[in-house]
């Protein structure tokens, strides 16, 4: 190429060039600022019609009875609106959950980074991750049908619908996920900082559990706080496994809605539109909302006292 | 993880050679003062790398007791592979070969050989590395680190120790009101001295630092100088440097390495007045780098 067919930067500014790419530029900027103002303006829709519908809710029903009442009967001829029977139900599962969870998911994590051989990590963690495309009504009918029934034969007094195992499934339901997530975390940590303590003379699994862990802090905590608000979201295993009846109990052997499984009986049932029963769901979601808000703020506040800088 | 081959001729022949040594061998522990002037000795070492490299050929040397002992050359002649060959950091990848000796004094057991556990190995011998490394905790616990790991759980005897390593590490005055704040929050070359505390609170037999200063501006460096320098008292020290000022400054014995051969060794006064071998002299006096 002859060196006069490459225009000068006065012949750009001539052609329009240079304005061209100014339009351009704009055009970008406004298009993805509208992206971002839309993923917040349908979060704030959301959130808005959750605290409208239970507003209404609680013009009728005081919040103390709500979240102190031990009765959850919104059908009955004298309904009675405490949720502490959905939430029991609510937290028995996702602590079930995430008794199973943690403690595996930090080992299985710790083995993938620090000890799987390169051949070994590339077989298992696209395994597991595949274990995430499994319907979660799969593992809801595993739980209630192959599951329940082992576990029968070894928990006494174990119910046909329980908390136990959906409690268990869910936890080995976010494994995958806790899994590779931490794992990601563990892996960014830099090798300069496992050789200063195996230059102190630690054993791998010191290394391991001194400078690996404490060093993908944040990365884990992240993973469990998702893996936790998802384990308490989560419908369909509890819709299937742990029942539909709102019972308040401590006891995981016995079966108890949870406030997602009776979300969705409501909603697919037919109750009247602006009827108390109606309204509930909406206080529950809130409610809901609220946990998992909950969650992600612990989560974030962790990440900021323990972020690494490296 | 790591094979340590010899040949077998070669390993009769040692144990032959060092059959009549025993009767004269010094007893394992003796006073500071009496004791035997030489802490290491590196005999014929090499070191090859998992891809077949010879990084190090055929290496003598000896490291002295409560001396400094720098390992200059150009980039790349193999002065880290050597260093980190002394704690058998090298164990950590896979595929990675020692060959030779590496005897520790006065006890006469060799760093490398079959039988040595490089974990116990990294517990006598200390190490800094070029960039600082400290970990993500606070200050105090950064040299609590080694303390622990050797078991050690009184709070008071933890409490003297990081304040003494603090000390002779001279940071002390710069972090005693911050102790249990984040590493992170030190300028890079506290975070150096940091780090160094850490390798000194367990008391190691030798410390071994990677261009502890190459990261660190003009005062920090002249900083951490001074501290190799005082500490030379108490520990043995193997510096890695590239900066020549810096090895005739600081050490008392100095290595010259090139291509992995060490070429020469001698006196610190001497290698920078007087080498004896033309490669030194051509690399001290600038003429290739
Ligand atoms: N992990 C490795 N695998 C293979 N060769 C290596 C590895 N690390 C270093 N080397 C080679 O070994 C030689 C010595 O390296 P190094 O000891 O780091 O040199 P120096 O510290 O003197 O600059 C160099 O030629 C380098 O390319
Ligand atoms: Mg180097």
């Amino acid at each position: 190429m002859s060196q006069s067919s490459i225009p000068s930067s006065a012949e750009l500014i001539q052609s329009g060039f240079v304005r061209r790419r100014r339009v351009i530029a704009r055009f970008m900027q406004v298009f993805l600022f509208l992206c971002a103002a839309l993923s917040v303006f349908i979060t704030t829709a959301i959130v808005f019609v959750l605290i409208r519908d239970s507003w209404e809710f609680f013009a009728n029903i005081p919040l103390g009875d709500f979240l102190f009442g031990t009765m959850w009967t919104p059908v009955f001829a004298d309904p009675q609106f405490g949720v502490l029977p959905l939430l029991a139900a609510t937290l028995q599962t996702a602590g079930l959950a995430m008794a199973i969870a943690v403690p595996f998911g930090l080992i299985m994590a710790i083995y993938l980074s620090e000890y799987a051989r390169p051949a070994v990590r590339e077989t298992i963690k696209p395994a597991l991750e595949m274990l995430e495309a499994v319907p979660t009504v799969v593992y809801g009918y595993f739980a209630l049908l192959v599951m329940t029934p082992f576990l029968q034969q070894i928990v006494p007094g174990l119910k046909g619908i329980n908390l136990l195992v959906p409690g268990i499934i869910l936890g080995i339901m976010i494994l995958p996920y806790v899994v590779s997530v931490s794992e990601d975390a563990m892996r960014a940590v830099p090798n300069s900082l496992r050789e200063g303590g195996y230059g102190l003379g630690m054993a791998k699994w010191q290394v391991a559990t001194r400078i690996v862990i404490p060093g993908a802090f944040s990365g884990i905590t992240a993973a469990f706080i998702l893996g936790m608000s998802r384990a308490v979201g989560e419908t369909m295993v509890l819709a299937v496994a742990a029942g539909q009846n709102p019972n308040l109990t401590w006891d995981p052997r016995e079966g108890a809605a949870t406030i997602t499984a009776y979300i969705v009986q409501m909603s697919l049932g037919d109750v009247a539109h602006g009827s108390i029963a109606y309204q509930s769901i909406f206080a529950v979601g809130l409610l809901l909302f609220v946990i998992t808000l909950l969650f992600n703020i612990i989560g974030f506040y962790l990440r900021r006292k323990f972020r690494e800088a490296y | 993880m790591t094979d340590t081959t010899m040949t077998l001729d070669q390993k009769t022949g040692q144990q032959a050679a060092a059959a009549p040594k025993e009767a004269e061998m010094p007893p394992a522990i003796r006073p500071a003062t009496e004791r035997d002037p030489l802490r290491a000795r590196i005999e014929d070492f090499s070191f090859y790398y998992s891809n077949g490299f010879q990084a190090i050929k055929h290496v003598d040397m000896p490291i002295l007791d409560r001396k400094i002992t720098a390992i200059i050359g150009p980039s790349g002649c193999g002065k880290s592979t050597l260093l980190r060959s002394l704690n058998r950091m090298h164990d950590l990848y896979p595929g990675n070969r020692y060959e030779g000796k590496v005897i520790l004094e006065p006890e006469g057991e060799n760093l490398i050989g079959p039988d040595a556990d490089p974990v116990l190995v990294r517990l006598r011998v200390g190490m800094v590395f070029q960039k600082p490394n400290p970990f993500p905790k606070s200050i105090y616990e950064n040299v609590a680190a080694g303390l622990r790991v050797r078991g050690i759980k009184k709070r008071a005897v933890i409490d003297e120790a990081v304040e003494s390593a603090l000390r002779r590490a001279a940071i002390w005055d710069e972090v005693k009101d911050k102790l249990h704040g984040s590493a992170y929050d030190l300028s890079g070359g506290q975070q150096q001295r940091l780090c160094i505390a850490r390798g000194l609170a367990p008391n190691p037999e030798i410390l071994l630092l990677d261009e502890p200063t190459s990261a660190l501006d003009p005062i920090a460096t002249a900083k951490v100088e001074d501290l190799v320098q005082e500490l030379s008292e108490t520990v043995t020290i193997v510096i890695v440097t590239h900066n020549m000022q810096q090895a005739s400054r600081i050490s008392h014995r100095t290595a010259f390495m090139y291509l992995g051969e060490a070429i020469e060794f001698g006196e610190t006064a001497q290698i920078f007045t007087n080498p004896r071998h033309p490669r030194t002299e051509n690399y001290i006096t600038g003429r290739y780098g």
